[in-house]
């Protein structure tokens, strides 16, 4: 079993690797791109993204209203910052927007990953649907949950045993709860996706060997499943920090940040800050706080996991 | 392997069918009545006497327009994806040295940023280039932020290719513009439809750039059409939903013909 497992894979490369440089010397340039093949992209892709994260940086330290150039700043708009109240509040909300998507989102896409990871005919038919929402805007998704949950028109006028007096969105948890649901709504099939191919990739043999050795369906899930969902898990949770913390649309359609600042996330913030109240300085060290704090989070979940050995979960087998 | 039907899982599956098919229903059903009958019958009524007035009026109401807008921007960043991604991919799997691995991880760095996090120095960028409620300035920036996952999806592909393949062809003394088109774009069609699918969809359903760099009704994409709707007449629900709906109908057939291709392309981002 070992022999046939090992065949596939890398691992095959790394057995002939040694024997490469005693070819090299010869024609083993020959068809290879050179780096060239690599600019066009490389400066189009430097120019839209890491140029903008440089400048993100120099903007904070300016003060510009969107017309004419920015002005030195100085610290002014991190000082300002730093003594908002809206803007540490904004933080705390994100980070509580985010921890909610990750704890709702991630037992839900494990299972059904998992489930729609089996080969059986209807769950191929329920999965197909089950991904719609992926492929729709956020856009859409919101301005369907906006009018579906409108407090007039909506399911809570025709539901009032299930949703009370129906103002969701005039209280701050029910708001949340709103931004947390559609949230789930909208990206737990991407990482039940994810789970998905994880799941199917789990080698048959430890099922096999579990099932011979007495353990049923709910030991083999703890046991060998969930394990073996680890690298998985770690990709989709850096997601759902890295979206969770950049949030934006969703509460732009839904709740407006309100009722009064109560929704505010920083991502929000940073657009009302730049773009309707035309202090881009400021927003740019939101912007700034953002791909610092999601850059944090990413690298730490990364090294506790030790994600970046590339420990394979087949390792051992 | 066998296994018996598990009461606790299909129990599950159905809850969750309903809940994401239930908002489904409510836009469909709500998009083929009169508003008065919606409003009078509540979300969840079924229509009783039908009609499309939605979205026939919609479709006046600027839609058509928005919707050509959001055809082009479509295009055009699939385009930009399918010139540069092939030829970058080939670079980070064959070509030797430092250069090429630093570009791979400077792509893999591009994976993390996030378009929301620095879309203010990407509106200074665009509006001194005097792009500003302009397409092409809502273009390159989508086809950029399009590029890291692409990169990988279609260099994963790549990778796969067997190196004998590769050896043949430089017996042969193929350049490596042959090996190119003769061999590894022929072998990574599977990759080239996949990101073809994933980068029309960020295209078609991006939000962010085009609300920040247009302004005008003459370069509105759908989404912001959407957006503007809402905050205009949010009361009028039945012609909102038929809005709605006329914005995934593309890509609900795209999915009923190309939903391997996607599907296959995200789990592959996943990793494992």
């Amino acid at each position: 079993m070992t022999a046939t497992l090992t065949q596939s894979g890398p691992a095959q490369e790394a057995t002939t690797s040694p024997r490469r440089p005693r070819r090299r010397s010869s024609g083993d340039r020959v068809g290879r791109p050179g780096v060239i093949w690599a600019a066009p992209a490389a400066i189009f892709f430097g120019l839209f993204a890491l140029v903008p994260l440089v400048l993100v940086a120099v903007l904070s330290f300016t003060s510009w209203s969107g017309l004419g150039s920015p002005q030195w700043a100085g610290m002014a708009n991190w000082t300002k910052l730093f003594h908002d109240p809206v803007m540490l509040k904004s933080l705390w909300l994100s980070v509580l927007l985010t921890l909610l998507g990750v704890v709702i989102q991630t037992p839900l896409s494990v299972l059904l990953g998992v489930w729609a990871a089996g080969y059986q005919k209807n769950r191929a038919v329920l999965s197909a649907i089950y991904f719609v929402p992926l492929l729709l805007s956020g856009t859409a998704i919101s301005v369907l949950w906006r009018a579906l949950l409108d407090p007039n028109f909506g399911l809570p006028s025709q539901l009032t045993w299930l949703f009370g007096n129906g103002n969701l969105f005039g209280h701050q948890a029910t708001a949340i709860g709103v931004l947390v649901w559609v949230a789930a709504w909208q990206y737990t099939p991407l990482h039940t996706l994810i789970y998905q191919g994880a799941a199917r990739s789990v080698p048959h043999v430890l099922y096999q060997a579990a099932s011979i050795d007495g353990a049923g369906t709910i030991r083999q899930f703890w046991h060998i499943t969930l394990p073996q969902l680890r690298n998985a898990m770690i990709t989709s949770v850096i997601l759902m920090v890295v979206g969770g913390l950049t949030t934006f649309d969703t509460v732009l359609i839904l709740t407006q940040g309100g009722p009064g600042t109560d929704t505010t996330i920083s991502a929000y913030y940073m657009y009302k800050q730049a773009f309707q109240g035309f202090d881009f300085g400021t927003g740019a060290a939101i912007g700034l706080l953002l791909v610092v704090v999601a850059t944090i989070i990413s690298l730490i979940v990364v090294r506790v996991s030790r994600y970046d050995e590339m420990r394979s979960v087949n390792e051992g087998i | 392997m066998r296994r018996r039907p598990n009461i606790f899982a299909g129990f599950g599956s159905v809850v969750w069918l309903i809940l994401v098919g239930l908002p489904i229903y409510v836009m469909i059903s709500a998009s083929l009545q009169k508003q008065s009958d919606f409003n009078h019958g509540g979300p969840l009524s079924w229509p009783k006497h039908w009609t499309f007035s939605n979205f026939t009026s919609d479709f006046h109401t600027g839609f058509g327009h928005y919707f050509l807008n959001t055809l082009i921007l479509t295009a055009a960043v699939v385009a930009i994806v399918v010139i540069l991604v092939p030829p970058l991919s080939f670079a980070i799997v064959r070509a030797r040295g430092l250069v090429a691995t630093s570009v791979f991880r400077m792509f893999l760095l591009g994976l993390a940023i996030p378009a929301q996090a620095v879309i203010i120095p990407v509106f200074y960028l665009i509006s001194k280039a005097g792009l500003y409620d302009n397409l092409i300035g809502v273009i390159l920036p989508t086809a950029a932020f399009c590029l890291p996952v692409c990169t990988l999806i279609l260099s994963g592909v790549m990778r796969d290719i067997t190196s004998e393949l590769y050896e043949a062809m430089a017996i042969d003394g193929a350049s490596s513009w042959r090996v190119f088109f003769t061999l590894v774009m022929p072998l990574s069609k599977s990759g080239l439809s996949t990101i073809i699918v994933f980068s029309a969809l960020q295209a078609w359903n991006g939000f962010l750039f085009p609300l920040v760099l247009t302004q005008s009704d003459s370069s509105k994409v759908i989404t912001l059409g959407l957006y503007d709707f809402q905050t205009a007449f949010g009361v009028n629900v039945p012609g909102l939903l038929a809005a709605v709906l006329m914005s995934m109908i593309p890509i609900l057939l795209v999915y009923l013909f190309a939903r391997r291709a996607l599907v296959q392309g995200l789990m592959g981002v996943g990793g494992k």
